[in-house]
């Protein structure tokens, strides 16, 4: 069996279904809130969600059964006394390292637990970062909204930010260099800062049989790079539009990549009216699109950067994602075939499968 | 002494009470208090500024106030959800 955990404008939605067949909606938490991810740690089985309360602020949530209890996690909070707030956290992911999970949010911030996401703290690296200052938020503010592992090396840790570009670390997040070389925001004048910070990517992913290797979907450009993220490659000039904020990869193939290309920045819905999942499997030298059973016509859909999710690898990868307009999609041959899970869900924000 | 006035999510992680007589001369000097003696509230009203959150208004005897709003004995001051919440 499946599950999905659906974060949308108003709940969290849990899916359950087998691989391949029919999904339902097992349960419904935080009804009305804004869930902005949700994920369980596969490790402890624990489940994660954040929920953007528009009354009461930003919280992260824990639960070892959703339909159950939530428990409010401590700590997800910014130095008190200051000039700023946290407005949302965007993202969670769990570490490498035994009983670590890290979080990302908005402005631009990580914390960190090491007691399997019931407190948290700040990096204050990152936090205190003498650059911070000329961050620029992006549309959806200034969201940390991908945090990279590195298999088996606990203090290596890659995050992005929308629109601050992409950040290393490799002692735990002690100190943090950018590894920007290459990105080509079209958004900024060609004559200016000669290393821009104001880059806004949309999601980065790591190729974890080749962790040297990620890819990137910048806001117009989909990239990779082969030495760890220190330099990037353009590889979206094939696909119908390089515009788009998920991306998804095989682990099985250091070689493969998905996306789902949205016209452009001025209309940010499948091109044609026609939704289909984009592959490459030579690492962006040709792309393949995959729509067998998406809708092939008058179909303007919007799928946001944490919206598309992978389980498994492989041939029997499964593959799915929910678009603004509150249809979820799911695929069990590595996104060969595709089936809708939900149709009328309110618009979703974020899903994981486990 | 003033009466905070708290209902639903607020109320419940205010140990189960919706009335709390606190000392203060301010609505956020009140509203601090409250989160002291009771740590679960700590960032629902108040973000990490020491403001009251956007979308959260507090009344003084019926007439709407802010942080810095001086309170007196015997004045009851409600913390309520606004309306403008709703807009995501």
């Amino acid at each position: 069996m499946t599950e999905l955990l659906v974060g949308t404008k108003k709940g969290l939605f849990v899916l359950e279904g087998e691989t391949g067949g029919e999904f339902r909606i097992a349960t419904r938490a935080f009804a009305g809130e804004p869930v902005d991810y949700a994920v369980r740690d596969t490790r402890t089985g624990r489940a994660f969600a954040t929920a953007t309360n528009p009354f009461y602020g930003p919280k992260i949530w824990f639960a070892d059964d959703p339909g159950g209890e939530w428990t409010q996690a401590q700590g997800v909070e910014l130095p008190s006394g200051g000039e700023a707030a946290l407005e949302r956290i965007w993202v969670i992911a769990p570490a490498e390292a035994a009983g670590r999970l890290y979080a990302g949010g908005d402005p631009g911030v990580l914390f960190q637990s090491d007691d399997g996401g019931e407190t948290w703290e700040l990096n204050q690296a990152l936090w205190n970062h003498p650059t911070r200052p000329r961050w620029q938020p992006g549309g959806g503010g200034l969201c940390l909204h991908s945090i990279v592992t590195w298999p088996g090396q606990p203090e290596r840790l890659t995050v992005a930010i929308s629109a601050a570009g992409v950040w290393h670390t490799e002692d735990g997040g002690e100190s943090w260099r950018t590894g920007n070389e290459g990105l080509m925001p079209r958004y900024l004048p060609e004559a200016g800062d000669a290393q821009p910070l104001a880059l806004c990517v949309h999601h980065i992913e790591r190729a974890p049989r080749r962790p040297d290797r990620l890819f990137l979907q910048f806001h117009g450009g989909v990239y990779r790079s082969d030495d760890a993220g220190r330099s990037w490659e353009e590889i979206g000039r094939p696909l119908p539009s390089d515009f788009g904020f998920p991306l998804a990869v095989d682990p099985a193939d250091p070689d493969s990549a998905f996306v789902i290309p949205l016209v452009a920045d001025m209309d940010r819905t499948t091109p044609e009216g026609r939704v289909r999942v984009y592959e490459t499997r030579d690492a962006g030298s040709t792309w393949e699109p995959r729509g067998d059973g998406l809708p092939s016509a008058d179909a303007y859909l919007t799928v946001l950067r944490l919206a598309l999710a992978r389980r498994g690898e492989g041939e029997t990868m499964e593959l799915y994602f929910g678009s603004t307009t509150g249809e979820v999609f799911g695929s069990a041959d590595a996104g060969g075939s595709w089936r809708t899970l939900a149709a009328l869900l309110p618009p979703v924000f974020a899903v994981t499968a486990a | 002494m003033a009466l905070l006035c708290v209902r639903g999510p607020l109320k419940k992680l205010a140990g189960g009470e919706g009335r709390h007589e606190l000392d203060g001369g301010t609505v956020g000097e009140l509203l601090e208090r409250l989160e002291d003696r009771h740590p679960e509230l700590r960032g629902w009203i108040l973000d990490e500024r020491g403001r009251i959150r956007r979308h959260i208004n507090v009344y003084v005897n019926g007439d709407q106030g802010e942080g810095r709003t001086p309170v007196g004995e015997g004045d009851r001051i409600d913390v309520l959800p606004a309306i403008s919440g709703g807009e995501r």
